[in-house]
């Protein structure tokens, strides 16, 4: 395992941070309080090849590198979050068609995908049915000619701009995934409004009456909607959500260095005081080992190891702890200035308690990564 | 057992590991399948043998046991050769 950047991914971060710097950071608590990012943001985006970059070249997209992937979303959670789960939705998506899509899924969505002309949004999550993903009340029926499917998703992630959503429901009791446009003759979507973290990142609820869709849409076919449609993208979602906890770290380490330099208590800096210390402390060598567990699980997907799946859970689950970790303290160093919203770190705790309960919660994790350490053992 | 059965074999094995799982034994019959079996063993299977698993190729019945594991194999390699 390298564990230097080459040449092109130093140069890389160093593009995603002054984009982050220039058009993320400054803006990133109004957007916080307008629940939603503007659509001058994601032309932006678009323009940078932000949105879908793990696209292959095949398909039109860059085809980014893993390392080089994980970087950028580190960066762009650096500033925000909400920005950061635009492109975690929409490559999760693109990652599921990319990797069970058939031929015309592939041709039809991801150019378009790649261009961020189209936004992928997952719609898995329903009001009964969160962890227990199996459990899906969202029922398809074979119609024919089309797929009928009546059900209710809720938390879509930038579903309010979505142009394409990847469903999951039942067909007689096996899972499966659906590929289904906006514009689907059924399908309504509602805008979820005061979620307490990732409030810019634009939520909605799906309601599915009668919604009709050709029956290409399925992806792959009933049974293996779950453990490997949905897993596919849960996949790549735990490593964008791992290297965007770790941005969030690295913003709350970055603005207690500052505070803790410049704010003056008992007439020395906060930094001078021994238990500040500590904290910035955990906060250093914390933020360090989620990025190498981060950098590890990138490495083994890169060459599609087995135990890619194992390392980007570990990644996700001690990164996302990490951040929560991080953001406590870094409110706590920011005292009553910490809960105003003069300051960032209020929006970076709220954020990362996202980062602990998306793409698998952390006790999901606890449950899971001990039965890959026994199947080694 | 020719070299790709035992190499399906020992994969297999980290997930049954009091039985001695045999060629045509079905594993789902056996009761040990999860996901994370289901989505290793497709990329234990595409980076061993250099093969690309597809969505057409999603069908329980080639992942049944070593054997039908093995006639998958051997069915893409055919196919791209």
């Amino acid at each position: 395992m390298k564990l230097e950047l080459s040449a092109e991914q130093r140069a890389a971060r160093a593009e995603f941070r002054a984009f982050t710097a220039a058009e993320i950071a400054p803006h990133a608590d109004a957007w916080d309080r307008q629940e939603a990012i503007p659509r001058e943001l994601i032309d932006r985006l678009r323009q940078r090849g932000y949105l879908g970059s793990n696209i292959t070249a095949e398909h039109g997209g860059l085809g980014r590198d893993m390392i080089s992937y994980g970087l950028l979303t580190e960066e762009i959670a650096r500033g925000c979050s909400s920005v950061r789960s635009l492109l975690t939705v929409h490559d999760m998506v693109a990652h599921a068609i990319q990797r069970w899509g058939s031929r015309e899924h592939k041709e039809r969505y991801l150019p378009r995908m790649a261009r961020a002309e189209l936004l992928g949004a997952l719609a898995l999550s329903e009001p009964n049915a969160g962890s227990d993903a199996k459990s899906i009340e969202t029922l398809a029926a074979d119609a024919g000619d089309a797929w009928v499917l009546n059900g209710r998703k809720k938390w879509t992630t930038f579903g309010q701009i979505a142009g394409l959503f990847l469903v999951f429901a039942q067909v007689k009791g096996q899972p499966a995934a659906f590929l289904i446009e906006r514009e689907a003759p059924g399908l309504t979507v509602r805008p979820l409004k005061g979620i307490v973290g990732t409030r810019a990142s634009m939520l909605a609820e799906l309601t599915l009456e009668d919604c009709r869709v050709p029956k290409g849409q399925l992806v792959s076919r009933p049974g293996f909607g779950i453990s490997h449609v949905a897993a596919a993208a849960l996949e790549q979602g735990r490593y964008s959500v791992a290297w965007g906890a770790v941005g969030i770290a690295q913003a709350c380490l970055d603005a207690c260095r500052s505070y803790a330099a410049d704010r003056r208590q008992f007439g020395v800096p906060l930094a001078d005081h021994q238990l500040i210390r500590a904290m910035l402390t955990d906060m250093i060598v914390d933020v360090r080992a989620a990025r190498l567990l981060c950098l590890r699980a990138g490495w083994l997907r890169a060459s599609g190891d087995p135990g890619a799946f194992m390392e980007t859970m570990a990644a996700k689950y001690f990164a996302s702890r990490v951040a929560t970790r991080s953001a406590n303290d870094a409110v706590q160093i920011h005292g009553a200035n910490g809960l105003s919203e003069s300051y960032p770190v209020a929006r970076y705790l709220r954020d990362a308690k996202v980062t602990e309960i998306i793409e698998g919660s952390t006790q999901i994790q606890q449950i899971t990564i001990p039965l890959f350490e026994f199947q080694e053992f | 057992m020719d070299d790709t059965q035992l190499k399906i074999k020992e994969f297999l094995s980290r997930f049954f590991k009091s039985h001695d799982l045999q060629p045509n034994e079905d594993i789902f019959a056996l009761g040990f399948v999860n996901s994370l079996l289901a989505m290793q063993l497709v990329a234990f299977v595409e980076k061993e043998f250099a093969i690309q698993v597809e969505d057409a190729d999603l069908d329980l019945d080639n992942f049944r046991s070593i054997d039908a594991i093995a006639g998958l194999i051997a069915r893409k390699r055919g196919a791209a050769a």
